[in-house]
């Protein structure tokens, strides 16, 4: 069963821009999904249609088996949504708006007070639930987002960038708890560009550039893909010379540091190895990017030179 | 059943709105009316003698509240729907399985909650002034609901249609309050020279005005059968106009 299917999806805006240039995307029920993309890639305007807010050009979307244009209502009950920007009431509180959300899906109050309780409390803000919404602190504002969407028990979580601005440790603890409502049986699709947290958190991931999807995939296999490493060496001592190590491209960045792509075969201890054979000493070294980082730029890099090469 | 709790959460959160912040929403209708009653009425009302057979200031008192009643169902609906729609929570709402038509009637009846408590203000206020009761109280309510209901369903669409707060404030200020003015709340037509007399006729809210009037005094300067005709044709048109605008998403979806 498919959280979400969508098949040749188009949106072109009023102004004639060209947003989504016929997607097609398959989330599975269970899934832990990413969409990434650079800025502007569509990611939004897909998230925007899924959940009602954005009007189709063509194209279908079904939510868990219901179609958006013959079963809206069917398929919104199964959505709950953390937009990209904060859409709640400024002048209301905290558990007011939890609670209004859960009315608007027709639980009643008392039901609706038991689970923004239960929400809220999940994500650390009971304490705040009669603070006027406006005076809460940036992350605190996309945690509350993110008890509003759950409030009515949705089976397909939707979080259009829920980390973008939230502190280390709570990045972390919304990563728990994320992964924790993933078990429990809630689809979550995740928009980020720290990529590294769609590594950790995601079974599958899509890449969208220019309105069109450039990768589908599963992240392990995907990250299979990447057959080079690239690492920062920093040196003992400056390096009066670029070594030559055959299999190895070496690149010198500063004096005392030097980038290098190590092929997954050859492995790095026999460049160490060969390194000091030259008299170069490594202290330390670390990854010049997370994996995942590079499959994406390599994604979106080449995208961007086939366009220039097919505008020149 | 859902969409009736979802209907009651639009509403009860519509009646909050304007009971927190009273001193915005109730406060002005209450001072400006009284002062109406007060200077129309008893100071100047002396002097202008009676009018259609009645004291002056019975004639103005409800022509004075249902004019509260109007601006206050437009201002209500135009002011909370453009701030929904400005701070974008509106997407509270779209993304909710509610139907178009339950999102409207949440709005429309803090309207008309609103039309209420401040039209209740502002009659309790004239019980000072004048000792006029409904001789139709039936009539008199159910002018009120319509006229309310009215008044919401066109702040609603003005705000859907608004794009900035100056556009919520040209309608009020523009259309709204000369209507209103001309409308008969302070003359009756009878006084006006033929073709002004014609030209009123042509204005919906001297009917409103003079049915309620009607309901109260028993005197009107219109046929009151004509009057619901008119304010149920306004109605249906406007709902029908309402909910058009919320399918195809205007001024609310990209
Ligand atoms: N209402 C609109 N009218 C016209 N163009 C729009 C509108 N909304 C978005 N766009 C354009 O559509 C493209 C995709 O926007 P979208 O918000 O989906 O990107 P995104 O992938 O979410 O980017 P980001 O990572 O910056 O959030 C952008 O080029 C944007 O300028
Ligand atoms: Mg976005």
């Amino acid at each position: 069963m498919n959280a979400l299917s969508i098949r040749n999806l188009r949106k072109t805006y009023r102004n004639g821009f060209e947003a989504l240039k016929g997607i097609d995307l398959d989330v599975k029920a269970g899934d832990f999904f990413a969409l990434l993309g650079p800025n502007g890639a569509g990611k939004s305007t897909t998230i925007g249609i899924v959940s009602s807010l954005v009007r189709k050009t063509s194209g279908t979307v079904e939510v868990f088996g219901h179609d958006l244009d013959t079963e809206r209502e069917a398929a919104k009950r199964c959505i709950g949504l953390v937009p990209q920007e904060v859409n709640f009431n400024q002048f209301e509180k905290v558990l007011d708006i939890v609670v209004n959300q859960a009315g608007y899906y027709g639980i009643r109050r008392k039901e609706a007070l038991r689970r923004a309780e239960e929400c809220l409390t999940q994500l650390g803000l009971w304490d705040k639930r009669n603070s006027v919404s406006r005076h809460l602190s940036g992350g605190m504002k996309r945690r509350l987002m993110i008890a509003r969407a759950l409030v009515h028990a949705p089976r397909l979580l939707i979080l259009d960038e829920p980390t973008a601005g939230v502190d280390i440790e709570i990045r972390r603890s919304m990563w728990e708890f994320l992964r924790k409502i993933n078990q429990e049986g809630t689809t979550i699709i995740l928009t980020t560009h720290y990529l590294e947290e769609a590594e950790n958190l995601c079974r599958h991931i899509a890449i969208i550039n220019h309105g069109h999807i450039v990768e589908h995939n599963a992240m392990a296999s995907l990250l299979r893909k990447l057959h080079t490493n690239r690492y920062i060496l920093e040196l003992r001592n400056a390096a009066s010379f670029v070594p030559a190590i055959e299999g190895y491209q070496l690149q010198p960045l500063e004096d005392h540091t030097l980038a290098v792509d190590v092929p997954l075969e050859l492995g790095l201890h026999s460049l160490l190895d060969q390194l000091a054979a030259q008299g170069l000493e490594v202290v330390s070294l670390r990854n010049a990017a997370n994996r995942l980082e590079q499959l994406f730029i390599d994604l979106v890099e080449n995208q961007r030179v086939d366009a220039t090469r097919k505008t020149a | 059943m859902p969409y009736l709790i979802a209907f009651k959460t639009i509403l009860f959160k519509e009646i909050y709105r304007f009971v927190r912040i009273w001193p915005q929403t109730i406060l002005p209708s209450a001072i400006t009316t009284s002062l109406y009653f007060l200077i129309f009425g008893t100071l100047i009302g002396g002097r202008v003698g009676p009018m259609a057979g009645m004291s002056y200031v019975d004639y103005i008192v409800p022509g004075v509240i249902l004019m509260s009643v109007i601006t206050n169902a437009y201002g209500n609906v135009v002011a909370s729907f453009y701030s929904t729609k400005f701070q974008r929570n509106i997407e509270e709402l779209l993304i909710s399985p509610i139907p178009n038509w339950i999102i409207l009637a949440g709005y429309v009846g803090g309207g008309i909650a609103r039309g209420f408590a401040v039209g209740g203000v502002v009659g309790i206020v004239g019980i000072f002034f004048t000792d006029i009761r409904p001789a139709h109280p039936c009539l008199v309510a159910s002018v009120f609901l319509m006229t309310a209901a009215l008044f919401s369903l066109a702040g609603f669409i003005n705000a859907i249609y608004a794009n900035s707060f100056d556009d919520i404030s040209i309608v009020p200020n523009f259309v709204l309050t000369p209507l209103v003015y001309l409308g008969g709340v302070f003359y009756s037509i009878e006084l006006l020279p033929d073709l002004w007399r014609k030209i009123s006729l042509a204005n919906p809210i001297l009917y409103m005005i003079n049915a309620f009037r009607y309901g109260f005094v028993e005197i009107s300067d219109v046929d009151i059968r004509t009057a619901f005709l008119i304010i149920g044709g306004a109605i249906s048109v406007l709902v029908i106009w309402s909910l058009v605008l919320l399918r195809r998403g205007t001024g609310l979806k990209t």
